[in-house]
């Protein structure tokens, strides 16, 4: 056999990279496995949602940081990102990863902090991910309805590392978030985790961001979306909290038969 | 990245319809070229873009928030999307993106035509 028959064409090659990189097709999220201390109420049996499924303005945020090429290559950079992600979070948000790291199809549990101390359970599922990117993308009910793409370049003897929003509010309740303060929350949120990486390679840089509405229109059709708000839920769970703890007492105080 | 070979040409099948040849890979770096063809496409009368992916070769997130973005530019302008030409695992990543519930997706030129 000759080398150019042992060897794939670049087409098989491509066609393999695909379906490495990828979520293998599923029509509804499972948690596999519940970490301790996560909460999973808004993630199994949810469907995936892009910015076509979303309720408010469709938007497109970049954050960009840059760091010198010769203290971390792109490679690198995305290799550290993917295993340390919850790590340059700020306080008060939990991102409970699966133990297989950032892989493609991989779901992985959120408990946010809202304003009001409010506490948001959701969850996100690993789109794709490849050796210098990768993306996570919500499930109905997340307060976006979109996915967020991580991703490193080398430019001009840089590493620039960036994170892209594409999104939409999912629905009229999180679009009216958004608008108060929201937004800026949420730009705070990612400035800080670019911050905490670049910081995590000794280097202090400011963030780039780009805020660009790609669509101004809301999809008022969407306004059902309400009813999957993981705010409502977990608004609800956590006021039956003093409830379970009682049953669970109860239960454990009554006699086996 | 070979974003060199990546090339988007348009043809005028119908004064209402036109086709985006797509050759090469889509990724975040194929922005300008993909909205540039868009741009051409997208003349006075015409009600539907058809996009071909029988000469894609690879395409990753960053490819698909572009058609996304595309897609609201084209709603904007009341055109219709279809698409035709995509391998069985791209047609699986569009299921997974739900991007296939606003692009139409045919077997084939002739059906997408048909459909536009």
């Amino acid at each position: 056999m000759s080398d150019d028959q042992a060897r794939p064409s670049a087409t098989e090659r491509s066609a393999a990279r695909a379906a490495t990189n990828w979520a293998k097709s599923i029509s509804r999220l499972n948690v596999s496995e519940v970490p301790d201390g996560a909460v999973n109420i808004n993630v199994t049996g949810r469907r995936l949602t892009s910015p076509i499924q979303g309720f408010g303005k469709m938007w497109q945020k970049t954050y960009q940081v840059r760091l010198p090429a010769e203290q971390v290559s792109a490679i690198d950079l995305i290799a550290t990102w993917k295993q340390r992600f919850p790590d340059f979070w700020p306080d008060g948000n939990r991102f409970y990863g699966p133990l297989t790291g950032i892989e493609p199809g991989e779901v992985a549990l959120l408990n946010m902090s809202l304003p009001g101390k409010m506490k948001l359970s959701t969850g996100v599922m690993v789109l794709y991910a490849d050796e210098e990117s990768f993306t996570l993308m919500t499930p109905e009910g997340h307060m976006l309805a979109g996915w967020i793409t991580f991703s490193a370049l080398e430019v001009d003897g840089d590493t620039v590392a960036q994170a892209q929003v594409l999104m939409r509010a999912s629905d009229p309740i999180f679009e009216l978030g958004l608008t108060l303060g929201g937004h800026r929350q949420e730009d705070h949120f990612w400035q800080h985790t670019l911050t905490q990486l670049a910081l995590h390679f000794d280097h202090e840089a400011e963030v780039d961001t780009q805020v660009v509405c790609v669509d101004k229109r809301r999809q008022w059709s969407r306004w059902r979306n309400v009813w999957q708000s993981s705010a409502i839920r977990s608004t609800i769970y956590t006021l039956g909290t003093p409830g379970r703890a009682c049953k669970r007492l109860l239960k454990r105080d009554r006699p086996a038969t | 990245m070979p974003e060199a070979a990546t090339r988007f040409e348009v043809r005028e099948t119908s004064a209402a319809v036109r086709v985006i040849d797509i050759t090469g890979d889509i990724t975040a770096q194929s922005e300008d070229v993909l909205m540039d063809a868009y741009g051409r496409a997208s003349t006075k009368g015409v009600s539907a873009v058809v996009l071909n992916f029988c000469g894609l070769d690879y395409m990753n997130s960053g490819g698909i928030g572009l058609l996304v973005t595309l897609l609201v530019r084209a709603q904007r302008q009341h055109q219709q999307v279809l698409a035709y030409g995509l391998s069985e695992h791209y047609c699986q990543i569009f299921e997974l993106t739900r991007l296939d519930e606003a692009v139409s997706i045919h077997h084939d030129e002739a059906a997408a035509l048909a459909a536009a």
